[in-house]
């Protein structure tokens, strides 16, 4: 059987910070991120707050070639694949190109670049359209400027599953690492904060058209009124444990344990939904017990239905009260394909820290048993964290991290 | 109604507004006879590249010349034919 998984190296672009020290500076006691939209003139829509990446340049990061020919959300997760690389103490340049690959996970491409030059097009005409429109609204494109930049050549892949997808990226990176790459950088990214996203977002219809930062975006209490979006993602390096130890990879943060993926029933069919049996499938497949779980990284829709069904789940799973559950997406709003990845850095830096960041803002709705970590971040030793996903369409995913020894 | 001449510095422009410019690259130093390629420009950045220059000088260039023309001095002269001939017509 081959070597284990494991997480060699993180990099973030999330509201609550650029870059993992201040992500995790904010996110540890819970710093709100939501406020009023401004990259786009919200006020005349229904929803007009969102978790945006403020003081972002991309001319200050990125070559003067890549900036014109790319959207926001690939300038962002080119950005947080360079802090990967970084923090993995490796430069891609180390490895064979053939032996590293990328995998990312999407929601809905480069929407701002697509909305420019669709304007373009309707106002201007089709010659006006840019040649790089070809590519740079697409959801693969993270993938392929990915690869491009750092030279990567061996399996590349794209998932499109919303919340969930950005968890299936990171289990496809494993499932290659397994067929004998050595190297896959893997995540998910979403940059939806444009009048053409707002649109999508809008007509999904679980969008909180609150006015309130504080009070718009609030999994599992009784004052849930829908979810705030939020942009940006994480790249993660993962590496199969022999090439890690042999390059001398030291402090790797985790091992990525166990995944398991379901499909929601059929509206209305009155089966029960899938997250519960995707949680004890990711358990099964990494060898632990509901009881080893030192937390739960929770998908925190923010839309009662889906929060008592989540609660369910993981009652059923753990039992009420049975473990801590936290969502520090409630500073960032819901990122998408780029959720559960940053959920994944918040998992395995509570693991360092020894710290369950909070679920800002939220007061538990007494209808839930479940031990959610509100307000105040708590000290634990964490050496297995679950984190869940689940996306629309009835997508579900679940992933096992596990502390090394 | 469209401008007579196309310039190296017009060329520069558009090159940076459209597609950019690498690093390593000085469109400022004596590239006038330098590959496009060797400059950092790859097909769909020439493209875009012509693209521009139909829309702003109102003409239309062949589809093959950046096949044609590989370097910022082949490429002013070409187009500036083209504009004669339009201004001619």
């Amino acid at each position: 059987m081959s070597a284990r998984t494991l997480v060699t190296g993180i990099g973030v672009a999330a509201p609550s910070g650029l870059g993992v020290e201040d992500f995790w500076a904010a996110t540890r006691i819970g710093k709100n991120a939501i406020g009023p939209v401004t990259r786009f003139d919200a006020s005349s829509y229904p929803a007009r707050l969102a978790g945006e990446i403020h003081g972002f340049e991309p001319a200050q990061h990125l070559p003067g070639r890549l900036v014109p020919q790319t959207d926001r959300v690939t300038q962002l997760a080119l950005v947080a694949t360079d802090c990967a690389f970084e923090d993995a103490g490796l430069d891609p340049g180390d490895l064979h190109p053939c032996d590293m690959g990328v995998v990312t996970a999407a929601g809905s491409g480069g929407a701002e670049f697509g909305e420019k030059e669709l304007r373009k097009f309707w106002s201007q005409g089709p010659k006006h359209v840019s040649a790089y429109q070809s590519f740079a609204w697409f959801y693969a494109v993270n993938t392929g400027q990915i690869a491009v930049r750092n030279d990567l050549r061996g399996p590349t892949g794209v998932l499109v599953g919303d919340q969930a997808g950005g968890l299936d990226a990171l289990a496809q990176a494993r499932r290659r690492l397994r067929k004998g790459s050595r190297l896959i950088a893997a995540g998910g990214f979403d940059a939806p904060i444009c009048s053409l996203g707002w649109a999508a977002h809008l007509a999904g219809g679980d969008l909180s058209t609150s006015d309130e930062p504080e009070r718009a975006y609030l999994p599992f209490d009784e004052a849930a009124r829908g979810y705030v979006p939020g942009e940006g993602g994480a790249l993660i390096i993962l590496e199969d444990e022999e090439g890690a130890v042999a390059r001398g990879a030291r402090d790797a943060y985790a091992e990525f344990a166990g995944y398991g993926a379901t499909l929601d029933p059929r509206p209305g069919s009155g089966r029960e939904p899938g997250l519960r049996r995707a949680a004890l499938t990711a358990l099964a497949d990494a060898g632990c017990h509901p009881a080893e779980v030192d937390v739960v990284f929770a998908d925190g829709a923010g839309v009662p239905r889906l929060d008592r069904e989540e609660a369910e789940a993981i009652t059923a799973v753990f039992g009420p009260l049975g473990v801590p559950v936290t969502a520090p997406k409630t500073t960032t709003g819901r990122i998408g394909a780029g959720g559960a990845p940053v959920d994944v850095v918040s998992a395995v830096l509570s693991m360092r820290e020894g710290l369950i960041p909070p679920t800002t803002n939220v007061e538990l709705s007494p209808a839930y048993d479940i031990d959610l970590v509100a307000l105040r971040p708590r000290t634990a030793s964490v050496r297995t964290a679950l984190v869940l996903a689940r996306g629309r369409g009835g997508f579900n995913s679940a992933v096992v991290l596990r502390a090394l020894d | 109604m469209s401008k007579q001449e196309f310039t190296f510095a017009d060329l520069k422009r558009i090159l940076l507004d459209g597609a950019g410019a690498d690093e390593e690259i000085d469109l400022d130093g004596d590239i006038l006879d330098t590959d496009f390629e060797s400059l950092g420009y790859e097909s769909l950045a020439l493209l875009e590249t012509g693209s521009r220059i139909e829309r702003e000088f109102d003409i239309t260039l062949d589809d093959d010349i950046f096949a044609d023309h590989t370097t910022p001095r082949s490429l002013v002269e070409a187009v500036n034919a083209s504009l004669k001939v339009t201004v001619d017509a």
